[in-house]
């Protein structure tokens, strides 16, 4: 494996920040590094020769796309599934007919499908306005067409079950051409849109933002500052869930949470 | 007299170990001295959806806190951290922690050569990196990347292990320091921990 500095590092998100309206320097070092090491392999680059094709807005999208880790699953954690199901949104439908709900840093959807398949059998689907969100067109694309390997869902299935789902998870995909096509009425009424955690502003509120597993690619301090975020596009009383290994208690925002579920990483809102 | 030589002060040990590495794992922890000096990091290849059990099996008989670390999280001395499942387990230049979900290495998420390899990279030669029984090669790697940086490395004796392919992999990329059954790794620690005051 190549090595690189942390001079090189600087001098590639100096010229990202500087040319595209993209900035990395708040990203978690260690993970970041791994990620320009990779590119590198992949495209057989020098850190000097990447500095040259990062100029072109062409290569900046498959920059984005490789730089972005995209490993997730349907149902990642299934009890965290069940306490949604079971408690969260039975809870927020006590108070509201119509939910929102963000998914940040959506990836390639699977927890977009997962959460659907999910009110789906509370049958409330049809009730509830999702937003997922990514920096990268390229795997937002990926989350609307729902295709996905095949040899994923093997794993996807075992979460199901695990989740107890009501069925199978075959009742919601096809196989096409070696691939399994999710059912795409799932997400008929999905808005998929492109948004950087780190520039983006705040778009709407929401009763429950979901954010896992992304923000570990950052550096506290950038964490902080989308941890705000999140708080300002929350009602109050909405709830905030975070990745099983992330915490909220290094944060600015700290007191203005209480946690509903430490085990699940699943934070309620409760002062503006 | 002492059959090791300690020429320096250490700041951490981090322990890869797979397939027959459990019971030595226990033995290590449950000798492990009190106030141990520095933190241990373990990084073990483990069951990906299985979050709950293992912390509690190696707490019940270890001698120092056995903790999965929250990202970002500051590494403290005297404290035993083991890599969570599912997450590979890096170490910033900061001293604290950090998770990834990256695509599995070796087949493995958590991968040792990740956490041995950030951790090389942080503490240099302070650094004690240990491979213990293990059916893949994940870790040999990293146990060359921490001898490179100046660390002491050390692997379990292949006549001890369960599956010996991971300290072989070891031996076979670089120059392993020492070659050690359980109950010597376990004196190491001890004379290890004579060398700070406390």
């Amino acid at each position: 494996m190549k090595d690189i500095d942390i001079a090189d590092l600087r001098r590639i998100t100096e010229l990202i920040k500087t040319k595209h309206s993209y900035d990395f320097t708040n990203y978690a070092m260690s993970s970041f590094k791994r990620r320009i090491v990779r590119i590198l392999e992949l495209y057989n680059l020098t850190v000097d020769s990447l500095i040259v094709k990062l100029s072109q807005p062409k290569f900046l999208e498959e920059f984005l796309n490789e730089i972005t880790v995209n490993v997730t699953e349907m149902f990642r954690d299934p009890s965290f599934w069940r306490v949604l199901r079971d408690d969260i949104i039975p809870a927020i439908l006590l108070n509201h007919q119509k939910i929102r709900i963000w998914h940040a840093g959506c990836s390639s959807g699977e927890e977009v499908f997962s959460m659907a398949i999910l009110l789906k059998e509370m049958d409330i689907l049809h009730n509830v306005q999702v937003i997922a969100t990514d920096l990268d067109t390229n795997i937002l694309e990926r989350a609307k067409s729902g295709a996905y390997n095949l040899k994923n869902m093997d794993l996807n299935e075992k979460n199901y079950i695990r989740f107890q789902g009501t069925g199978s998870l075959k009742d919601y995909y096809q196989e096409v051409n070696g691939k399994a096509v999710m059912d795409k009425s799932l997400v008929m009424d999905v808005s998929f849109r492109k948004h950087d955690l780190v520039k983006g502003g705040i778009f709407n509120k929401f009763d429950l933002v979901l954010c896992r597993n992304v923000m570990i690619y950052f550096n506290q301090a950038l964490q902080n500052e989308v941890l705000k975020k999140f708080h300002e596009s929350l009602f109050k009383y909405g709830y905030l869930a975070i990745g099983s290994k992330e915490s909220l208690i290094w944060c600015d925002i700290a007191n203005k949470f209480i946690v509903v579920n430490n085990e699940e990483k699943i934070y309620k809102k409760i002062k503006d | 007299m002492s059959k090791f030589k300690f020429n320096k002060k250490y700041k951490a040990i981090v322990i890869g170990g797979s397939a027959g590495s459990f019971q030595g794992i226990v033995k290590i922890l449950s000798n492990l001295p009190e106030h141990f000096p520095i933190p241990i990091i373990m990084c073990l290849h483990r069951l990906k959806h299985v979050r709950n059990g293992f912390v509690e099996a190696l707490s019940i008989k270890s001698i120092a806190e056995v903790t999965e670390p929250h990202d970002k999280e500051s590494i403290k001395k005297g404290k035993v951290y083991l890599a969570p499942a599912n997450y590979h387990l890096s170490i910033e230049l900061g001293h604290y922690f950090s998770l990834s979900t990256e695509e599995m290495i070796n087949n493995s998420r958590p991968a040792i050569d990740i956490t041995l390899g950030t951790s090389a990279y942080v503490y240099r030669d302070k650094l004690i990196g240990i491979l213990l029984s293990g059916a893949n090669r994940d870790g040999g790697l990293g146990m060359k990347w921490i001898k490179d940086r100046g660390g002491l490395t050390i692997v379990q004796e292949p006549s001890e292990c369960m599956i010996d392919t991971m300290p072989k992999a070891a031996m076979g990329y670089t120059n392993i320091d020492h070659v050690l059954k359980i109950d010597q790794i376990v004196q190491f620690l001890k004379e290890l921990d004579k060398q700070y005051i406390k």
